[in-house]
């Protein structure tokens, strides 16, 4: 049996390495902060923990419906392709600073880049 | 042998199925638990076990003061026993308390020392909450280190047209008696990492908390740098200078700024907001473990500043005081 992309990087421990640098470069980008000015910290970081899992693929209930939802009032504040590419960036810089190979990135990249439609409520 | 087991919360009384997670059995009762992941990723679904340890499976992840005060995830939670829970903290009063002392720290903060009935198990920058006899109630953050037992001491603040505060300025006597509730919150000195440093700001009676922190990690023998940053918007509202100054002189790893944000600074006291000069003073906080308490606003706001300069999440403590009126200033 192969060895899940979620074990492979590290299970938990990894998501929870990934989690501080990422939401820091996120929060640290001017091309998004603003969309997390209003937004708890202590909320939002479960919340990315909750994004690196299901990114990672591991365990989650990732549902569409649910991430269209949770993005709609960004949409209508102008989220769009560009910000999600920058999100994309961070993801992978993050998973480049923890050393992660290449091949495991691209993997990581791709699920995250399949839920782009659905954030972005088209 | 494995049963199925009985779960209070609040005044509902449900079952839990062998083999069925405690967030699947709220659900199907139709119990509004906000949930996520249901893999103890999210930890949307947290919950309190009222009596006794939760199963550790359910605690996976949790922070250490969480872990503690029983805090566990629904969706990870298989129950082993009957179980009473609630949502977050349970605001039950557990003792009463006699009024053994009151001083004034400066023209609006008094100190206010009780005495429980019985011995409460605390941390210094926990808060509990008083409520007198017809019911009006208000959380006030303990200002001293567990050593004094059944004696607890406040830093209340007079509000203009506060209901608790100006009632306790004014009314209140020694030899009265208050309720009080179980020590809630997360923000306190945890040992274990004696060489972390430490950052610490709070504005006005958010010196409370702070105050007992420190002392809670001196006496710990805490070895990291101490750095205090207490703020007011004026001379009225800084308080404690003294004894925190001689603090310093006693340990060498504690270090005191007063701030002031309006008008011009006598010697010795720093001009600008307490947060902003903190992190102009300590810009790389790898690594750091961080207090916040006071103004919603400041805390909030540092909580981001804070975790910017390298803090990790897990390393930020935070106590915003929400006011019920509008402060004197």
């Amino acid at each position: 049996m192969t060895e899940s992309l979620y074990d492979q990087l590290g299970g938990e421990a990894a998501v929870n390495a990934a989690v501080d640098i990422f939401y820091r470069r996120v929060l640290n980008d001017h091309r998004i902060n603003r969309f997390f000015d209003n937004v708890d910290m202590e909320q939002q970081a479960a919340k990315q923990k909750a994004f690196l899992t299901m990114a990672f693929g591991g365990p989650n209930d990732y549902t569409g419906a649910d991430m269209r939802q949770a993005h709609a009032k960004l949409v209508n504040n102008g989220l769009d392709d560009s910000h999600f590419d920058a999100v994309m960036e961070h993801l992978t810089g993050t998973l480049e600073e923890l050393n992660v190979p290449q091949n495991l990135i691209d993997q990581v990249a791709a699920i995250a880049e399949s839920t782009r439609d659905d954030v972005l409520g088209r | 042998m494995m049963t199925v087991t009985k779960i209070k919360i609040d005044e509902q009384t449900l079952l839990c199925q062998v083999g069925e997670p405690l967030l699947d059995a709220l659900l199907r009762e139709n119990i509004d638990v906000s949930h996520g992941c249901r893999q103890g990723a999210c930890q949307s679904c947290m919950l309190r076990s009222l009596k006794g340890k939760p199963p550790a499976e359910a605690q996976h992840g949790l922070k250490d003061g969480l872990k503690q005060q029983n805090y566990f995830l629904a969706c990870l939670c298989y129950p082993e026993q009957d179980m009473e829970i609630a949502y977050t903290h349970h605001r039950d009063y557990v003792t009463h308390a006699t009024v053994k002392a009151k001083q004034m720290l400066n023209p609006e903060i008094m100190q206010l020392v009780i005495e429980t009935d019985e011995e409460l198990d605390y941390y210094a920058g926990q808060f509990v909450n008083l409520k007198r006899d017809d019911g009006l109630t208000r959380s006030y953050s303990i200002s001293n280190h567990r050593m004094h037992g059944r004696q607890l001491s406040f830093h209340v603040r007079r509000l203009m047209g506060g209901q608790f505060s100006e009632w306790a300025h004014q009314e209140l006597q020694i030899g009265d008696r208050l309720a009080v509730s179980e020590p809630q919150g997360l923000c306190y000195y945890q040992s274990g990492q004696p060489q972390q440093n430490l950052l610490l700001i709070g504005t006005g009676s958010g010196l409370a908390p702070l105050a007992g922190i420190i002392s809670e990690a001196l006496h710990d023998g805490h070895r990291g740098e101490i750095h205090l940053y207490h703020g007011s918007s004026d001379m009225n509202g800084l308080y404690w200078s003294e004894e925190m100054r001689s603090l310093q002189q006693r340990y060498q790893n504690f270090h005191y700024t007063p701030c002031i944000s309006r008008g011009e600074p006598p010697a010795g006291i720093a001009k600008g907001r307490a947060h902003e000069i903190a992190f102009k003073d300590c810009s790389a906080l790898k690594g750091w473990r961080v207090f916040l308490c006071g103004h919603p606003d400041m805390v909030s706001s540092s909580k981001r500043q804070a975790f910017l300069a390298g803090a990790s999440m897990a390393d930020i403590y935070a106590d915003a005081f929400h006011v019920a009126s509008s402060s004197v200033d």
